[in-house]
């Protein structure tokens, strides 16, 4: 076949002698994604800063100053447009055409039913054929506990998995694997402030699966250095780690590609209105598997871990 | 030589048999769904055949999403006004033992009352316990049993403060949420919608899902009114706001004219619960109106009410805003009559389906609302499945080259995960959302990952030397560790998405969630069966994987 023996290097790769420069990149990345939180930070969706969307399609050509200019004077508050990449060129079984012009339109106001009719009525003025595809409106009361219950999930999920690892293995594995994940979710966020993608609800769901992925991937190097702890039980543990990394690689790389084949299936035929999602998924994948052996295993050997795991008194470390 | 027990195919093959049946309505949905709209009409779909679908989230078929609010505390604050009324005409003929009596602090959950002879507190106390079982404060259509010890009497120094018990409060909660949601639903209902969903969610919420309808306009029409209608005994009319109120009045505007004010009896002579039956209809002008009857007992109310005053105006009152006023002509006895107001036809049917629906407890107010155009909804499932479609091709092409015939069992054991998923969501009753799709995708690419972490197992094992059944044998087992860690922690974050999110959201943590265990099923018994009869029927003298 093909691809077969495309991963059977013989030679081992050794993945330490440039980790410290990998470190302080991955530590710098942070800072500068903590810095661009802070200072740029994240284009939030209506989702988590209120306010209403309409999603709109016409065939004429929409002038967006013209929109803005007929909106801004309403006393809607914030208002902003953009040309959605339309989700539908790629697609003939549609039913709208790929004629159509689909823009997002955002209003800082709620208020329900005044909102929405107006700015129908404002737009239906300016552009006669004018669709509305979608109208979303979400209260300051719901986005604050939407917030409030989506920083609450990804911290959920990180306590829960520290957890997870401390039981099956030891502190200094749940330790590597959750910096791991941090760095994953404060990397998204970083690029997300960098490329204004819009953050929405559908992006705290990619966080939280990446952290399933990014964990899987680490806990699957994690398994293969205990096991290799218990085999070679007077090789240094750099070399343990190295070994485990070179041994779980082409599982690594395998599994990588195959769910990146399906995301980027996703990414560029799902449609527009998944799309910042599969964004957010690529990314993590990208990074979650970075991170595992570079991030993961590098803390793993900066901790070092206890060697002696055959001795009955650790309650700690249950293999299947 | 692996064994093959008879139990193990037996089951393998019953799984597969019954997830390709509960699965298969799905990949002719459009038959399917027809089916189920007309189940007179003959239809091509067969009868034996299971016809459960996917239920479709309103991402995908269109409709319009709605978090509600009902306002409960407006409820309990108008209880307390109540009840200041009555405790006030009360302790007013006591004024002598008492001194001044005043509401102080009208915040709303509590009713303080300062009097001026704060040596007789003791004895207004007294006077206001009698109101601890008052029928009045429950009256209302939506309460439920009348309870005693209603109210919580406190004092201190010359001030008591009443309050409801927190489980009077809550039960008192429950029901305005109740009563809401019913009269929810049957608004919904005169809309006229397939399948609308209304459901209670936490404490003070209603979510309204109504899948089809193109715009929200009708519904926030039907929802966002109160439709409280009362008839009153108007005292005088003003064009200014400023008359001297006494307690048992209360200014009302006017609902066509901004410069004209009614004084009216606060308590009403008749309102809307007691109305029978609403329907729009025309005056004598030929201009759309509503017409209505009242139950007996308050048709009753109103025949002598009419009788006694012909010649004076009565007001129609409806959310706190007089809709006419009309003189009384003479004396109406049937219980029926005719609201007229400055309607169109539409407002006129709007206004006899509130009627008759009956006014809600308290008002609601609208959180989160969601409308998804049907366009966009097909549109979606259409880039849906062809995400699918491509990404699961090539995925199935990927793991072919990579893995050979080891690939080829891999990917018939992907091929029946979906199928497996599919069943599980048409069994379980689930909805499948754009997300879900997503996750339906995602699973696709995750789903070889056990797989792979066998094969790979297996090859190291080749590497070895070890004989063919050991290293398939010795793989397995050494991969089974990696694969139940893998799996638990992603099954962590499903579960976790399941819990925090809402609409959508949740709907990818169902499919990821289900194509976790799909996956593991499949991994490790289907491919498992699929290298065992390999092995026992082939005998290859070489591995390759």
């Amino acid at each position: 076949m093909l691809l077969r023996g495309l991963f059977n290097q013989s030679k081992e790769i050794q993945f330490f002698s440039f980790s410290n420069v990998l470190s302080y990149i991955s530590l710098g990345a942070i800072l500068v994604s903590i810095i661009l939180f802070f200072t740029l930070g994240l284009n939030y969706g209506i989702d988590f800063r209120g306010g209403t969307m309409f999603m709109v399609s016409s065939s004429e050509k929409i002038k967006v100053s013209d929109v803005r200019n007929t909106l801004s004077g309403s006393n809607l508050g914030d208002v902003s447009i953009s040309q959605a990449t339309n989700p539908l060129e790629t697609l003939s079984a549609g039913t709208l055409t790929s004629t159509d012009n689909i823009f997002m339109i955002k209003v800082e106001k709620t208020e329900g039913q005044n909102i929405e009719t107006k700015v129908k009525a404002l737009l239906l003025n300016k552009v006669p054929d004018i669709k509305f595809l979608q109208i979303e409106s979400v209260g300051s009361k719901v986005s604050s506990e939407l917030v409030r219950n989506g920083m609450l999930a990804v911290l959920f999920a990180v306590i829960s998995v520290l957890v997870y690892i401390w039981l099956r293995f030891e502190w200094q594995f749940a330790l590597g694997a959750v910096f791991a994940l941090i760095h994953d979710v404060i990397l998204t966020i970083g690029v997300f402030s960098i490329l204004r993608y819009e953050f929405n609800l559908s992006i705290i769901a990619a966080l939280l699966t990446i952290i399933g992925y990014s964990l899987n991937d680490t806990v699957v190097v994690f398994d293969r250095v205990r096991e290799n702890l218990r085999n070679f039980k007077s090789l240094p543990l750099l070399k343990v780690l190295n070994m485990s990394i070179n041994n779980t690689l082409s599982r690594t790389i395998m599994t990588s590609v195959t769910t990146l084949l399906a995301l980027f299936a996703l990414y560029f035929l799902g449609g527009d209105v998944i799309r910042g999602f599969t964004f957010a998924m690529i990314w993590g994948i990208l990074v979650g598997t970075y991170s595992s052996i570079f991030v993961a295993a590098k803390i793993l050997l900066i901790l070092d871990v206890k060697r002696n795991w055959d001795e009955k008194e650790s309650k700690a470390g249950t293999q299947f | 030589m692996p064994q093959l027990s008879f139990f193990r195919i037996f089951f393998i093959v019953i799984v597969c048999f019954s997830s390709l049946l509960f699965a298969s309505p799905n990949f002719f949905y459009s038959t399917v769904d027809r089916k189920l709209d007309n189940p007179t009409q003959p239809s091509s779909w067969p009868d034996f055949l299971p016809s459960t679908l996917v239920k479709l989230g309103l991402d995908l078929r269109g409709g319009v999403y709605m978090l509600l609010e009902v306002k409960t505390d407006d409820v309990i604050r108008e209880k307390f006004d109540f009840l200041w009324t009555d405790v006030r005409s009360s302790l007013v003929q006591k004024r002598k033992e008492l001194g001044s009596i005043r509401r102080i602090d009208t915040s709303g959950d509590q009713l303080k009352i300062e009097i001026g002879n704060s040596e007789n507190i003791d004895f207004a106390i007294k006077e206001i316990e009698k109101f601890n079982s008052s029928t009045e404060l429950f009256s209302s259509k939506w309460s439920g049993s009348v309870q005693r010890d209603l109210l919580k009497i406190s004092s201190l120094e010359n001030i008591i403060t009443i309050t409801f018990s927190d489980e009077q409060k809550r039960t008192l909660e429950k029901q305005v949420i109740e009563q809401s949601v019913e009269i929810i639903r049957r608004r919904v209902d005169e809309t006229g919608t397939r399948e609308p969903t209304i459901q209670r969610q936490g404490r003070k919420r209603v979510l309204v899902q109504v899948p089809g309808l193109g715009s929200s306009e009708e519904l926030i029409a039907l929802l966002g009114k109160t439709a409280k209608l009362t008839f009153n005994e108007v005292v005088s009319i003003d064009s200014s706001s400023n008359f001297p109120a006494k307690l048992d009045e209360i200014v009302v505007g006017s609902e066509q004219n901004n410069d004209l004010f009614y004084l009216l009896k606060k308590r009403p002579v008749v309102s809307g619960e007691n109305l029978t039956n609403a329907q729009p209809s025309f005056d004598e002008n030929g201009l759309p109106a509503v017409s209505f009857n009242f139950n007996p007992s308050a048709a009753l109310k109103f025949g002598n009410y009419t009788k006694d005053n012909i010649g004076s105006p009565f007001a129609i009152v409806l959310d706190n805003e007089v809709i006419s006023a009309p003189t009384i002509r003479s004396h109406i006895p049937g219980g029926s009559g005719i609201i007229t107001g400055n309607f169109s036809v539409d407002e006129s049917n709007r206004l006899a389906i509130l009627l008759r629906s009956g006014a809600l407890p308290a008002e609601i107010e609208v959180l989160e609302l969601r409308t998804i155009g049907p366009e966009l909804g097909r549109d979606s499932i259409n880039a849906g499945k062809l995400a699918a479609l491509v990404g699961g091709l090539l995925v199935l092409t990927f793991m072919w080259l990579s893995y050979g015939l080891f690939g080829i069992f891999a990917n018939v054991a992907l091929m029946l995960n979906i199928i497996l998923v599919m069943a599980l969501l048409s069994i379980l009753g689930a909805t499948l959302t754009l997300p879900g799709i997503a996750g339906i995708v995602l699973t696709i690419g995750m789903a070889v990952d056990a797989n792979v972490l066998v094969f790979e197992r297996i090859k190291e094992e080749i590497k070895k030397n070890s004989s063919i059944y050991n290293s398939i044998n010795i793989g397995y087992e050494k991969a089974l560790s990696s694969i139940v860690d893998a799996n638990v922690t992603t099954m962590i974050a499903a579960i976790i998405l399941f819990f925090f999110g809402s609409g959508p959201i949740k709907g990818f943590s169902v499919t990821l969630g289900l194509g976790i265990i799909t996956s593991v099923f499949t991994a490790l018994l289907i491919t498992r069966l699929f290298i065992d009869l390999y092995i026992l029927f082939y005998r290859p003298k070489v591995l390759r994987v």
